[in-house]
């Protein structure tokens, strides 16, 4: 189980990512847990600069704007 | 535009499909060219097949609608095409990187010139404040990047130049940085760090280490058009608004009635103009073709731009969503610096133009 978490302030580009990344673990079959984190608190924590960011089990793979869907397959797999 | 550096061990059908994106893209340029310059011509003639008598308020009026409107929407276009491209090359996590720990002087500097070419949205200006901050970026040298980002953007400086020509959006440009850094420079003298909310005060978080993901070629083209089809798709029903309220003004307002109440001769225009703009909350693609008009009309130059700045600068949205970082007092403080240096900018220009 993957567990992902997608960092943004509630945005339209964030609810997007979340879409993409459960679209991409589906078509792969790869079981995951998407959370969203909303709070820029807990945001902060996570080092990032830009929204939405991309967590995937405790690493930062992403920040700002929509990564590539191949690109989320490659982290999702990895 | 930067010119591609193709990787050497790159599988052949992705390099031709390289080609086919670049050369598409360099077409589609050309093309673009070509209709811009046709369309004085196609202006007259969609104005030619209505029964409105030549020279009249209404033709001029119509005239300048159908010149203006496919004129901005191109220009607007292609320049955020270009800037798209350029913008993919940065992001605030890289500039946050060049940001940290620079001195204060020759950061406000850097931050308000990367202001310009960093991708940014509104949506993450409190991440962005809370990681320059944190991750060791003075916090004058942070307010001079959130001061230039929203001021001195492609929608602005492409608008300028389609509708007043180049001096102005040159004269913006450099005005908007240098209000930028001044008062970046000013707010970071004033040592106000304890004005922040106490929780951004207890992040020590530092900088993510992030991955650089490749983009090839064919990426930032797309990113190009991305950016294209958000910023254009958003912004064009404004352009259109306020094309049609500067042809308005073109075709009825007398020529001499902004040059009584907006002129330079009145010294209070300028404060008055910085004081109506803080609360209207509009993006240069509204504005500019009002500003446009009012400046054929007789308008001083100081006076709108002052009035464009503090509308484009200083937004009630903004400062509701950078309370969560920043105290009352220190948001006062924000919007009093820049204030001023606009105003400083509007009598500047009163006085010498």
């Amino acid at each position: 189980m993957k567990n992902v978490k997608v960092l943004g302030p509630g945005c339209k580009r964030c609810d997007a990512l979340v879409r993409m990344v459960e679209e991409e673990a589906a078509a792969a079959n790869i079981p995951v847990a998407v959370e969203k984190v909303t709070d820029y608190a807990e945001i902060a924590q996570y080092g990032v600069a830009s929204t939405p960011g991309l967590v995937i089990d405790g690493n930062v793979v992403h920040a700002g704007g929509l990564p590539k869907a191949e690109n989320i397959r490659q982290w999702l797999a990895a | 535009m930067s010119t591609p550096t193709l990787q050497e061990n790159l599988p052949g059908n992705e390099s031709a499909s390289t080609v086919k994106w670049v050369s598409l893209t360099l077409a589609a340029i050309v093309l673009w060219f070509v209709l811009y310059s046709q369309l004085i011509p196609f202006s007259r003639w969609l104005t030619g097949l209505l029964p409105i008598e030549a020279g009249s308020h209404l033709y001029e009026a119509v005239a300048f609608f159908t010149y203006d409107t496919p004129k901005v929407i191109m220009l607007l276009s292609l320049i955020v095409f270009l800037m798209g491209i350029v913008r993919s090359f940065f992001s605030p996590e890289r500039t946050r990187a060049i940001l940290a720990g620079k001195r204060e002087g020759v950061g406000n500097v850097l931050a308000a010139c990367l202001g310009i070419v960093t991708p940014f949205c509104s949506c993450s200006a409190v991440p962005l404040f809370i990681g320059f901050v944190s991750a060791g970026v003075p916090l004058g040298v942070t307010f001079s990047f959130l001061i230039a980002a929203p001021m001195v953007n492609e929608v602005a400086l492409g608008l300028l130049f389609g509708l007043v020509g180049w001096k102005i959006a040159l004269t913006y440009l450099l005005f908007g940085l240098g209000v930028a850094i001044v008062a970046g420079w000013v707010i970071g003298r004033l040592k106000l760090e304890g004005w922040l909310e106490e929780w951004v005060l207890n992040i020590r978080s530092g900088a993510a280490d992030i991955p650089d993901e490749k983009l090839t070629v064919i990426d930032r083209i797309k990113e190009g058009l991305e950016a294209v089809r958000d910023i254009v798709g958003r912004v064009w029903i404004w352009i259109i608004l306020g094309i049609a309220a500067g042809a308005a003004i073109h075709g009825y307002v007398p020529a001499d009635l902004m040059a009584r109440i907006m002129g330079r001769d009145e010294w209070w225009t300028v404060p008055a103009a910085v004081v109506i703009g803080i609360p209207m909350y509009s993006n240069a693609a509204g504005i500019i073709p009002v500003v446009e008009a009012l400046i054929g009309k007789g308008a001083a130059l100081g006076t709108v731009l002052a009035f464009m700045m503090s509308v484009i600068a200083l937004s009630l949205p903004e400062m509701i969503i950078l309370r969560k970082v920043l105290t009352v007092r220190l948001i006062a403080v924000f919007a009093g610096v820049v204030g001023t240096g606009i105003l400083a900018v509007g009598f500047l220009f009163n006085a010498l133009f």
